[in-house]
């Protein structure tokens, strides 16, 4: 009989500890999941901006439930309310839990005020996989943009977030850049915040 | 020591996703509805707290009591959050929809037995 011999097997998730746990995921496992995602959600849509939207989507619940998992672990439960404060705390923290190391670099755009963007050389889900020629701009780190979005949206910084592909001299594979827009609200908060 | 209180789980938009009535005592009828009026009222008072301390932002978790056991509620504030985050880990929960488990429902009043 399978799980006869388990030690401690809780019958209830309420029961089980809230700790950290083991921390590693196989990343082939991870891989594979992702990639039946995205094939799955392919089958569904007629058009590739629709794809990216079914990913962002799965990646906001995911970033929604990070948020809380991590404030309550790491911080004690103290919220950001600072919008440096919340962009560091998703660079670092939320970066080393989900892929093991902080991202690249975070930058503020020189167009706009309200934009910022976080690059990394070689995003994690996009690793495993190509793109064909006639998907054109599609890019899989909508995934991770989705997660990015459920962190600051549940920590009450509406934002729109995309990720995108950036041309790099010297590099085979472009580097991937999650790009951040801030909405109106958040820099009059900001800006009465002082 | 007659020591009720009402306890509710609101989310973002000011819906109730949990409610319940702990107490040594069972209440009446009117005076459930009134605990219920007075928390709702109490709910702009913590917005407009919530904005300027560090603490907790959309999901608020809120009791009335009658009793001046500060760190107790504030060991079972706890608790319930851990509680909270358990069932929003569940992929299948929609976050702000009403909880409807009854094991979290057990949970919650064992914890109110202990701590209140």
């Amino acid at each position: 009989m399978i799980g006869v011999g388990k030690m401690k097997q809780y019958t209830n998730v309420l029961d089980r500890p809230l700790s950290k746990g083991k921390q590693e995921v196989s990343l082939s496992a991870f891989a594979f999941l992702f990639s039946e995602l995205v094939q799955y959600n392919q089958t569904q849509v007629d058009n590739i901006a629709e794809l990216e939207r079914r990913l962002e989507d799965a990646g906001y619940a995911v970033g929604a439930r990070v948020l809380e998992l991590l404030c309550h672990r790491e911080k004690g439960n103290r919220r950001e309310t600072r919008l440096l404060g919340i962009l560091s705390f998703v660079h670092s923290t939320v970066w080393k839990v989900l892929f093991g190391k902080v991202a690249d670099s975070l930058e503020k755009g020189t167009e706009h005020e309200d934009e910022y963007m976080i690059s990394e050389k070689e995003l994690l889900v996009n690793r495993f996989i190509s793109i064909p020629k006639d998907m054109g701009t599609f890019n899989c780190g909508a995934f991770v943009a989705g997660i990015v979005r459920g962190v600051l949206d549940n920590a009450g910084f509406p934002a729109v977030v995309t990720a995108h592909f950036v041309p790099v001299e010297g590099q085979q594979r472009p580097r991937t850049t999650i790009l951040i827009k801030f909405a109106e609200e958040v820099l009059r908060r900001e800006a009465r915040l002082g | 020591m007659a020591n009720t209180a009402c306890f509710m789980i609101v989310s973002k938009n000011d819906i109730p996703i949990y409610e319940a009535e702990v107490g040594a005592a069972p209440r009446k009828e009117d005076a459930a509805h009134q605990h219920q009026f007075i928390l709702h009222a109490a709910l702009d008072i913590v917005q407009d707290l919530a904005w300027t301390t560090s603490a907790i932002l959309h999901t608020r978790l809120m009791l009335l009591h009658d009793s001046r056991n500060d760190d107790g509620i504030k060991s079972f504030f706890q608790e319930v959050h851990e509680l909270y985050i358990k069932t929003l880990l569940n992929p299948l929960y929609l976050p702000g929809s009403r909880i409807t488990s009854s094991h979290f429902d057990t949970k919650v009043r064992a914890l109110a037995r202990k701590y209140l």
